[in-house]
């Protein structure tokens, strides 16, 4: 299935990219045959077979008690962000 | 002529102070920055942490002190987090992040001794099958350098095969470490999902992802292996059973072992001097006793189209924690908070890990859910099926790792399909969740083949024990690349 050009800008949107209007048609090309290819799966009788949500059969997800257990490292997290004032990170103003 | 020496020897000689580790990160650390302008190996080489690692080791083996790896010296994938060190994960999206905090591999190999010399370069967040989708550049194949290594762990295993370290950690989601271990002539294994713990391993797709080891050798693999292992209460997937010691039986008998020939790997893409290859190391099994027999896994050929729905929807989500504000790249001057979303990620990720998230999010979005998504979910488990099924009928099953030997720089790049196809023989174990291996085999035209050995959960032991055996009648693990005997 070919992907047209506004499909791939929209998908483009949801995942919060942007692409250039000049590498969009190259994007279109190479999604289009991923997309293709995975329709490939329709051949497959899956009528009746529960999707597999862990690779170890009957293992659950563990859980921990809801306790405190790590101590507060702000500031040395925040050294790899790229704006930090007062103990917060900044981004551009949100509400005028 | 130490860099000959393979991991296990090395730990014996340091044990008995026949060679320091101040000498031997030295003599690695020549070689590497040596190899650097014709392989691009490392992303970051840390020689002086390296060389302070090294003294510590050497005066705690003069008490008498130490673990099983002391003043090893070793290498990491730049997607393990190292507290102090700059963990890229081949991307400008974390040229400059400093990890603050270990991952628990590291932390483990570290506390059994082994000396870090630097950090090893990678497909962008390990999406890729060549090396060739590194910011820093693509690493290139030791036997020739007009050739890839594999991906995406192909610096550890260019840099293990070119013996510029004995041994690296590498990473595996769909193949990741037994391809590139395949075209680089070196050994390989990817343990079974939840073995070795996920915690400061960079997240590509959180049901695949597994850590593991490249080595010359599977003695090797299981020397580093036993101290990476094991369960972690910061990986809430890691699981809580014991570690078998995976270094003693390695020498007993193979008598009597079930081998399954996995008929379908056995296809029209399989190159047919990789086929010779692996023929002939089945019938070396069969001298060494093991029975070997056809096995069929039906739903396999569906492997790769339901990999590339899953691993691109983890990864969708996965890499939407790349925001441009907590750490990573941020674009300049953002004229508003999506503006800053959007630049910062389109900026700071490649091509192809852009295509990934794309595609990942497309088949998560509302409408193509069910069909995409929850479809590959249930083909995931006709899969594993399969595989239970074969398992109950033989021990492990034996067959090519990739379809042929390493291919040229630029060879694959135009379209993702063909690139995507030679993870083919692969990708099946990382849905299943099974170990798997890889271990030379062969060469055709000068290239190294691998054979692929994968085993039921939680059998890593066993699939050591195999390939040791093998290579204690075999030689082809420890052949060099001339330019760097």
């Amino acid at each position: 299935m070919a992907l047209n050009r506004a499909q791939v800008e929209n998908i483009a949107h949801l995942a919060r990219l942007e692409l250039e209007p000049a590498e969009i048609p190259a994007f279109q090309d190479k999604l289009s045959r991923i997309v293709d290819f995975i329709g490939e799966l329709d051949r497959a009788d899956t009528a009746g077979v529960a999707p597999m949500a862990h690779p170890l059969p009957g293992l659950a997800q563990r859980l921990r008690p809801d306790a405190v257990t790590e101590a507060d490292a702000h500031e040395l997290y925040q050294q790899n962000a790229p704006q930090v004032a007062a103990g917060l990170y900044l981004v551009p103003k949100v509400i005028e | 002529m130490i860099h000959r020496h393979t991991l296990a020897q090395l730990a014996a000689e340091l044990r008995a102070r026949k060679v320091s580790s101040v000498e031997l990160a030295r003599a690695y650390l020549e070689r590497i920055q040596a190899s650097q302008p014709l392989l691009n190996a490392f992303i970051s080489i840390t020689g002086e942490q390296a060389l302070a690692a090294a003294s510590a080791a050497d005066a705690a083996l003069a008490r008498g002190e130490g673990g099983p790896l002391t003043g090893v010296p070793i290498g990491h994938k730049d997607l393990f987090c190292t507290e102090g060190v700059r963990t890229t994960c081949g991307s400008r999206m974390l040229e400059n992040f400093v990890s603050p905090y270990d991952a628990t591999v590291v932390a483990r190999l570290r506390a059994a001794g082994a000396v870090m010399l630097g950090k090893l370069n990678m497909d962008e967040f390990a999406m890729g099958s060549s090396n060739e989708t590194s910011y820093f550049g693509p690493v290139r194949n030791p036997w020739n350098t007009d050739l890839v290594p594999g991906g995406s762990s192909g610096g550890s295993a260019a840099a293990v095969a070119a013996r510029l370290l004995p041994g690296a950690t590498a990473t595996d989601t769909g193949g990741s470490i037994r391809q590139p271990a395949a075209l680089c002539g070196i050994t390989g294994i990817k343990p079974t999902y939840g073995r070795v713990s996920r915690y400061g391993m960079i997240a590509f797709a959180s049901s695949l992802d597994q850590g593991g080891v490249v080595s010359a050798s599977a003695e090797d693999a299981a020397l580093m292996l036993r101290e990476m292992a094991g369960f972690d209460p910061r990986d809430s997937t890691s699981v809580d059973t014991p570690v078998p010691d995976y270094v003693a039986g390695l020498n007993a008998p193979l008598e009597g072992l079930k081998i399954g020939l996995l008929k379908e790997f056995f296809d029209s893409g399989l190159d047919p001097d990789n086929e010779r290859c692996i023929r002939e190391a089945l019938a070396v099994f069969t001298r060494l006793g093991a029975k070997v027999r056809e096995v069929s896994l039906p739903n396999i050929s569906l492997s790769v189209p339901a990999y590339y729905v899953v691993a691109p929807a983890e990864c969708s989500s996965n890499l939407a924690r790349f925001d441009g504000v907590r750490f990573g790249h941020r674009c300049k001057e953002p004229r508003d908070l999506t503006d800053l979303y959007k630049r910062s990620r389109s900026e700071g990720f490649g091509a192809e890990v852009k295509r990934r998230i794309m595609t990942g999010t497309y088949v998560l979005s509302a409408g193509y859910y069910d069909a995409y998504y929850l479809k590959a979910q249930r083909v995931r488990q006709l899969i594993a099926a399969d595989f239970q099924r074969a398992f109950a009928e033989v021990d492990v099953l034996m067959g090519p790792a990739t379809p042929s030997a390493a291919f040229a720089i630029g060879a694959k790049t135009a379209d993702p399909i063909t690139m995507y196809l030679n993870d083919i023989y692969t990708i099946s174990a990382n849905l299943a969740g099974v170990p798997a291996m890889s271990v030379p085999c062969g060469f055709t035209q000068g290239l190294p083949v691998g054979l692929q050995i994968i085993g039921p959960h939680f059998a890593e032991q066993r699939l050591l024990h195999a390939a040791h055996r093998y290579q204690l009648e075999t030689d082809w693990h420890l052949r060099v690349p001339e330019r760097f005997a």
